[in-house]
């Protein structure tokens, strides 16, 4: 049993990454990947809501007419995005200002309605909360991955200190001023989707088309 | 007038919802395989858009601003806090609600759309649009404004994409990157291309 709790928080991490294989996800989140503090906020507050409401929604599942079900975790998911924004503002609020809507769109993050429906309706609430926090984690990896590249060549810095000193500050490096800008976000994830592929080769899609190879006759 | 037109423009162009902010990637990445599919859940995002984020934006004037409430005789209540779970619950109604209405008077439009109506509820775009409506503090007219033309960049943005993949399963990718990889990385590229945009002022 030990063992079956760990593979619910670590296999969506890598085997089951809900970016990079599920293709959940990636709605809300890549605006905010600029830096590394951000990211890291945004990644817990996804964790905080995918863990309890599959907990909530596991826990009143039994209860939970089906036609009515994506109203009854809405709300759910919806409340508990309510409160992390009550507390990012009331103290992180700098930080809440550079999220600005990103925090509400949590609410339509698929992550949260993907687990929701396809496991907390399914299993008890400790697994369901140990998925929720499992898939946030996988989430907040990506995310992290991603903040800390852009972050570290993009601005030279980590977490706000200095680490490769720039140019303009009498240092030696010359940042990637693209890696501040939106579209490189898109870049980075194409490329850390390549890496866990080539890792992973068994996640590797087919091919609609193959080119064909010449047969001698 | 002018500044209708130039929050137009910038919705559309320089602050695209699914390019400059990735709103709504799940589905911009999941049905953008066929123009033909592209293009009828692009309409229909721009339709549903059109009339939430006015329809969030009287909800917001009349209920939930701090004083809105001045009309019932509670002047002192200030219910933005629910903000959240009222936008998300006016989207499902009228998602539903449209779905119906399409039902009954225009079937064929139904019959082309009536898959796409349910995923739209958890577009992250809809719901990204009223809440920058929120942050923005737009009026009614720049709040109906905003619904129709950001709906229509996100449109735009899908069936580009669409046209894009369909010549991109011709082509030789690399093992890994087949699929979402290569995908993500075409749609960086329009991204790059749509920021040369952000230049245009009228």
């Amino acid at each position: 049993m030990g063992h079956k709790k760990r593979d619910l928080l670590v296999d969506p991490m890598v085997d089951n990454n809900p970016i990079t294989l599920q293709v959940l996800g990636i709605c809300s989140a890549l605006a905010v990947t600029s830096s590394l503090k951000v990211s890291m906020v945004m990644a817990l507050a996804v964790i905080f809501v995918t863990g309890f409401s599959s907990m909530f929604i596991s826990m009143i599942r039994n209860h939970t007419p089906n036609s009515i079900r994506i109203i009854v975790q809405m709300v759910v998911i919806a409340s508990l995005v309510i409160l992390v924004d009550q507390i990012l503002k009331a103290y992180a609020f700098e930080v809440s200002k550079t999220l600005s809507v990103f925090v509400g769109l949590i609410i339509t993050n698929c992550i949260v309605m993907g687990r929701a429906e396809a496991f907390a309706m399914k299993n008890p609430p400790i697994a369901s909360f140990l998925d929720g926090v499992g898939n946030g984690m996988g989430y907040g990896l990506i995310l992290m991955l991603v903040g800390f590249i852009r972050e570290l060549f993009g601005a030279g810095t980590l977490f706000g200190l200095t680490v490769l000193p720039k140019v303009t500050d009498g240092g030696w490096y010359v940042p990637n001023g693209m890696l501040l800008l939106p579209p490189s976000a898109f870049f980075i994830i194409g490329l850390i989707i390549w890496a866990f592929r080539t890792w992973k080769p068994n996640q590797v899609e087919e091919r609609e088309f193959k080119i064909q190879t010449l047969e001698a006759h | 007038m002018q500044d209708l037109i130039s929050l137009a423009v910038k919705a559309i162009f320089v602050e695209n919802l699914a390019l400059s902010f990735f709103l709504g990637m799940c589905t911009f990445i999941a049905v953008s395989k066929k123009i033909s599919t592209a293009l009828g859940l692009g309409i229909s995002v721009m339709i549903v858009q059109s009339i939430t984020v006015p329809a969030n934006n009287l909800l917001l004037t009349y209920l939930l601003k701090p004083g809105a409430l001045a009309w019932a005789g509670f002047p002192n209540v200030d219910l933005t806090f629910l903000g959240l779970i009222c936008y998300i619950g006016v989207i499902a109604a009228l998602v539903q609600i449209l779905e119906m209405i399409l039902d009954k008077y225009f079937p064929p439009l139904y019959n082309a759309l009536g898959i796409f109506l349910p995923l739209i509820t958890v577009n992250c775009a809809i719901l990204g649009g009223s809440l920058f409506m929120v942050e923005r503090d737009y009026s009614f007219a720049q709040a109906t404004t905003y619904g129709i033309s950001s709906g229509f960049g996100w449109a735009l943005a899908i069936t580009a994409m669409a046209g894009v993949r369909e010549k991109l399963k011709y082509s030789d990718v690399p093992d890994g990157l087949q699929g979402l990889g290569i995908t993500f990385i075409s749609a960086g590229l329009m991204a790059l291309a749509f920021m040369s945009f952000s230049g245009v002022k009228l």
